[in-house]
């Protein structure tokens, strides 16, 4: 019994030491190469900075309450109440995510991690459009990397960017469940399938003169 | 897509008579329509909520699970475990009587309909959710009522936008017409029926990290025991079905489980939803008896392969199953027959590879998404998968060596059943190893080579979520 603890002390030790070592070395070569310091933000938003009643709009808070309503738990509406957020916003900004996990009485770590979970709850400001590209097996067996293409050369943007104007982001996604239809994409909740390098560039553009009619 | 009810024209008609001449045939999708879903009153006037009826005034919840029982049906989410051991599991429906020293309360279960359908290469159960949506309420009313659950949650997947407004839409004519809410259809039985929208993440389908999300956690799996069946949503017995599953409850119990077990010829019952994507002619998904071959699927029902091309080689049930060659054409798809072939029938959808296209970046395109998907909990699942990938990549460049190959076999030991949290890293490994074995030339050629022989550019990293590249890009503009 001793002994064994006397061997998990030593080996946790080691383990420790050997892991300062790795950081240091992570921490010089970052200082050549690109900081991860740059993401850390440098003002942090404290939970008490925020009061989720003045925060949030009464519409916001009476989808969320309804959604908090029909489950046992007030923090089983997490996902239900970042979406309506998201749906008032575009995105979940960090504020947003505070007022939401108090809205909810759970902490906002907690929220965090369901937030970051999944892929339709985006974190970072987007696009008035998201693309959402099938990038599985289907669609990558009947050639999506051609459309990919097409489409950061139309639009000029990798993978995770937005278009300088604003209109579109550019997502990859978990297959769509248009195999038979495959390539497909999907913006804003709609599904686009069979797509070619011609029909693409017609949907952005379409899409394109849409945002361009709002805002005039 | 707007979407708009049925009405009773003389074109409908012609239709509905038309499909009712398969529902003793075809019985999950013979109400079928994509266009124009049958709203409450076409469904049942098209013989729907029969099955219902019967199963909430002439059977009491014993006597369904015993008819569901018999049946046979087994879970048609990819596993395939008996549907009547399954319920039979729950604490209301075993034979012992209750103790005081039991701690489950027997009035309070819950029925959950798995319906996030994310599997790369499945969209079966959207055919039928977006076809035929009361079918799949009915179902879950006679599932509600076997397991005595009082609440039931439809779990769908978060892109299925279109199912999301038909179901709803559903849901809402149900209430109306009093299949859900209190004392349906004048009987002392209640349920309430919730649809929740997931956003996108591919383990929710796992039945106990998809309890953990709708309980509003991150939503890793779960260790069992205890089983959902015992203790699950909000620590109550909870019954987790695959949507296909549950749509054959009506039916079942409107016509029977000896004509449930006639429909097939083999020991599998049933009618299977069998599908086929890739490199076919005529991609598509099809209710067909439990147990047609291989060949059959392939040549009678998705016209062969895309001209000009040969088969390589096909996965038999989804992403997170084993390759198959021409060899093992005549297998009958049914569980039994698939499972001694080496694979599993998983999910019944075919994805048809060609000899033009690579089996390394085919296997390295499964193994990013794995690799993506995984929820890092466990390590072998967390670190494993991103390294298979890694190494994958050097293959397929035409950067890998011989020893590479040794790693990759380790790997799939490494990730394989009994070491990892959930059955994610293994469904990972079996596209892997099968492909390791079946199309070793391919891998050696790419090695010795250099490069990959087959003329196909490898796909870029993929990025799921908005990242700091933009602050970059506008920093530089700005310069």
């Amino acid at each position: 019994m001793l002994w064994q603890m006397w061997i998990d002390k030593n080996i946790r030790v080691t383990r420790s030491k050997l892991r300062v070592n790795k950081d240091q070395e992570l921490m010089k070569n970052n200082n050549n190469d690109f900081s991860l310091n740059q993401q850390i933000p440098s003002m942090m938003v404290t939970d008490e900075a925020i009061d989720f009643r003045q925060y949030l709009s009464s519409a916001e808070l009476s989808a969320i309450e309804h959604e908090a309503s029909i489950m046992e738990t007030r923090e089983a509406a997490g996902i239900e109440a970042l979406k309506v957020v998201q749906q008032h916003r575009g995105w979940i900004s960090d504020d947003s995510l505070i007022a939401i996990a108090q809205c909810l009485n759970i902490s906002s770590a907690q929220l965090e991690g369901v937030a970051t979970f999944y892929n339709l709850i985006y974190r970072q400001k987007v696009g008035h459009y998201v693309i959402h590209l099938c990038d599985s097996i289907s669609c990558h067996l009947t050639g999506y990397e051609e459309i990919l293409k097409v489409i950061k050369r139309h639009l000029n943007i990798d993978y995770g960017q937005t278009t300088m104007d604003g209109r579109f982001t550019l997502l990859s996604n978990a297959c769509l469940g248009s195999c038979d239809k495959s390539p497909a994409m999907m913006i804003n909740g709609q599904h686009y399938q069979l797509l070619t390098a011609e029909s693409v560039i017609a949907i952005l553009n379409g899409l394109s003169q849409n945002v361009g009619a709002s805002n005039d | 897509m707007t979407d708009s009810t049925f009405d009773d024209s003389p074109l409908n008609a012609a239709w509905l008579d038309q499909a009712l001449t398969q529902s003793l045939t075809k019985p999950l999708t013979h109400l079928v329509n994509i266009d124009q879903p049958l709203d409450f009153d076409g469904y049942v006037k098209a013989g729907g909520y029969m099955g219902a009826t019967k199963a909430l005034k002439e059977f009491s919840p014993k006597e369904v699970l015993a008819i569901v029982s018999d049946s046979g049906l087994k879970g048609r989410g990819g596993a395939g475990f008996p549907t009547g051991m399954k319920w039979s599991c729950v604490p209301a429906l075993q034979e012992k009587k209750p103790t005081e020293s039991s701690p489950f309360n027997h009035e309070n279960s819950y029925l959950i309909c798995n319906a996030d359908e994310m599997e790369p290469g499945t969209f079966k159960d959207r055919y039928l959710l977006e076809g035929v949506p009361h079918q799949l309420i009915e179902a879950m009313i006679i599932a509600s009522y076997t397991i005595s659950a009082n609440k039931a949650y439809i779990f769908l997947r978060g892109e299925y936008f279109l199912a999301a407004q038909r179901l709803q839409q559903a849901i809402d004519q149900a209430y109306e017409n009093n299949w859900l809410g209190e004392h349906i259809q004048g009987t002392e039985y209640q349920l309430d029926l919730y649809l929740h929208t997931s956003a996108g993440r591919y383990i929710c389908g796992e039945e106990t990290a998809l309890i953990n999300a709708l309980e509003g956690k991150r939503a890793n799996p779960r260790a069992k025991p205890p089983f959902p069946q015992v203790s699950g949503l909000f620590g109550k017995p909870t019954v987790v079905n695959n949507v296909e599953t549950l749509s054959n409850l009506p039916h079942i119990l409107k016509h029977g489980s000896e004509w449930f077990k006639n429909l097939s010829p083999n020991s599998d019952p049933g009618t299977k939803m069998y599908a086929a994507c890739g490199q076919v002619k005529n991609p598509g998904v099809w209710e067909l008896p439990m147990g047609v071959t291989i060949r059959e699927l392939l040549y009678d029902y998705a016209g062969g392969m895309k001209d000009g091309v040969k088969l390589k080689g096909l996965l038999p049930g989804g992403a997170s199953t084993d390759f198959l060659t021409e060899q093992h054409l005549d297998t009958p798809m049914d569980f039994d027959s698939i499972g001694k072939a080496g694979s599993r029938l998983g999910t019944g959808g075919l994805i048809v590879l060609g000899d033009k296209s690579c089996p390394v970046a085919m296997v390295l395109n499964l193994l990013r998404f794995f690799s993506q998907e995984s929820c890092g909990w466990c390590t072998p699942c967390r670190d494993g998968t991103p390294w298979a990938v890694e190494i994958l990549t050097r293959i397929e460049q035409g950067k890998g060596c011989n020893e590479d190959l040794a790693q990759l076999h380790e790997l799939c030991d490494f990730m394989w059943l009994g070491k990892t949290h959930c059955a994610l890293a293994p469904g990972a490994v079996e596209p892997l190893k099968s492909a390791m074995r079946y199309f070793e030339e391919d891998f050696k050629q790419h090695i010795e080579q250099g490069c990959c022989p087959y003329v196909q550019g490898i796909s870029e990293q993929k990025i799921t979520k908005p990242n700091e590249s933009n602050k970059e890009r506008e920093a530089s503009h700005g310069e």
